[in-house]
């Protein structure tokens, strides 16, 4: 008798919410990758003189790229909360028998975030 | 005036390879009774309705592993998911996802006995000590390291809420990777170095995307995806210890 082979949809990551979810924060990584790009060219048209830049800040002041750093932020902010939340079980720090609970962990890492959030905002904006 | 038992349905997964070709929904309709697990409903309708209908179960009792279904499109033990949680509504059985399936509710589990196997899920000593020595004795913290981990009752849910197993059924899989990583961890044994081979080649814990739902199943708390992501970490610090030390010996 041959065993009944179930054959996997295409749409699997559609059919419960925690694989949607999964495939949503796979797919942060392409806007992170996509914003990286735009950094990068950024930093050659510094390179190339005040007047491509001046034409690449005024890109980047288009509604269509304003819009795109919208979402880019909202993808960067969603895979940042999402691996911070998975760090207690990755990151197993122990005392003797006594296990570093997960809030020990959201404090650790919002409070390391906020300074160094701080810290560039006085650099960039305040300095 | 008798007061009618309420009732309730159960939509049972039939496969009886010798007279479909694929299977097929039978629907039940049983007793509902709000102490009773899904197994009592499926023992209720293998002894009183239809005697041909075939599944594993064993203890009754969440210890045994044996009676994972999915249930509602859940992998649950059908033990320990109650009727009162689903009545008035009906409820779907099928065997777990991503197992080939033998007949009705009963799949093929050859191939995560093969995978468990591969991991060696038992002490490896490069020598044992003789007897007159005595035990290996392990103090609370060095216990407290692995012990979440010896939890695993081998049910497979797991390994039907993993995707990466329904899309590469290679992959080692979250329970055997999880018993792996218990006995790495364990103070007494020496086997890491063996194991090592299967949880770093291509089917092992690199083919864990961490999608997470294993753990989120798992009727034991093993947290099978944190020991796949803690395997990980392990393996990258042994790499770079290797790489920025070797004379370190490890």
């Amino acid at each position: 008798m041959t065993p009944f082979q179930r054959p996997v949809s295409a749409i699997w990551w559609l059919k419960k919410r925690a694989y949607f979810f999964f495939i949503l924060r796979e797919l942060t990584s392409v806007f992170i990758a996509m914003y990286l790009v735009l950094l990068l060219l950024l930093l050659q048209r510094l390179s190339a003189g005040p007047g491509p830049y001046a034409a690449y800040l005024r890109f980047l002041a288009t509604p269509g790229m304003f819009a795109f750093h919208a979402v880019a932020l909202a993808a960067a902010l969603y895979h940042t909360l999402t691996s911070m939340s998975f760090l207690p079980n990755i990151i197993v720090v122990r005392f003797g028998e006594f296990r570093l609970p997960a809030i020990a962990y959201a404090v650790g890492s919002y409070s390391g975030w906020i300074v160094i959030s701080v810290l560039i905002f006085w650099i960039v904006v305040l300095r | 005036m008798r007061v009618a038992t309420p009732r309730i349905s159960l939509e049972i997964q039939r496969y009886r390879p010798e007279q479909e070709q694929e299977p097929i929904l039978q629907a039940y309709e049983v007793e509902y009774h709000e102490d009773w697990v899904v197994l009592d409903a499926i023992n209720h309708i293998k002894d009183h309705m239809d005697g041909s209908l075939s599944y594993r179960w064993s203890c009754r009792m969440g210890v045994c592993g044996s009676c994972g279904m999915m249930i509602n499109g859940e992998p649950k033990l059908s033990c320990a998911t109650f009727l009162r949680d689903y009545y008035p509504a009906s409820i779907r059985v099928e065997p777990l996802a991503n197992f080939p399936i033998e007949r009705d509710l009963v799949i093929v589990l050859d191939d995560f006995m093969e995978k468990l196997t591969k991991v060696k899920p038992w002490i490896l000593r490069d020598q044992e000590k003789p007897l007159s020595e005595g035990e290996y004795r392990q103090t609370p913290a060095e216990l407290a390291r692995y012990n979440q981990f010896t939890l695993c009752i081998n049910c497979m849910l797991c390994y039907s809420a993993c995707p990466v197993y329904a899309l590469d059924p290679h992959f080692i899989g979250p329970a055997a990777i999880a018993l792996a990583h218990r006995y790495n961890l364990d103070s007494r044994d020496q086997g890491g170095k063996w194991r090592q081979q299967v949880l770093s080649s291509e089917e092992g814990i690199w083919a864990c995307t961490y999608v997470g739902t294993c753990s989120v199943v798992c009727p034991a708390h093993v947290d099978p995806a944190g020991a796949i992501q803690q395997a990980k970490l392990t393996t990258t610090l042994d790499w770079f210890r290797d790489v920025l030390l070797p004379w370190s010996g490890r």
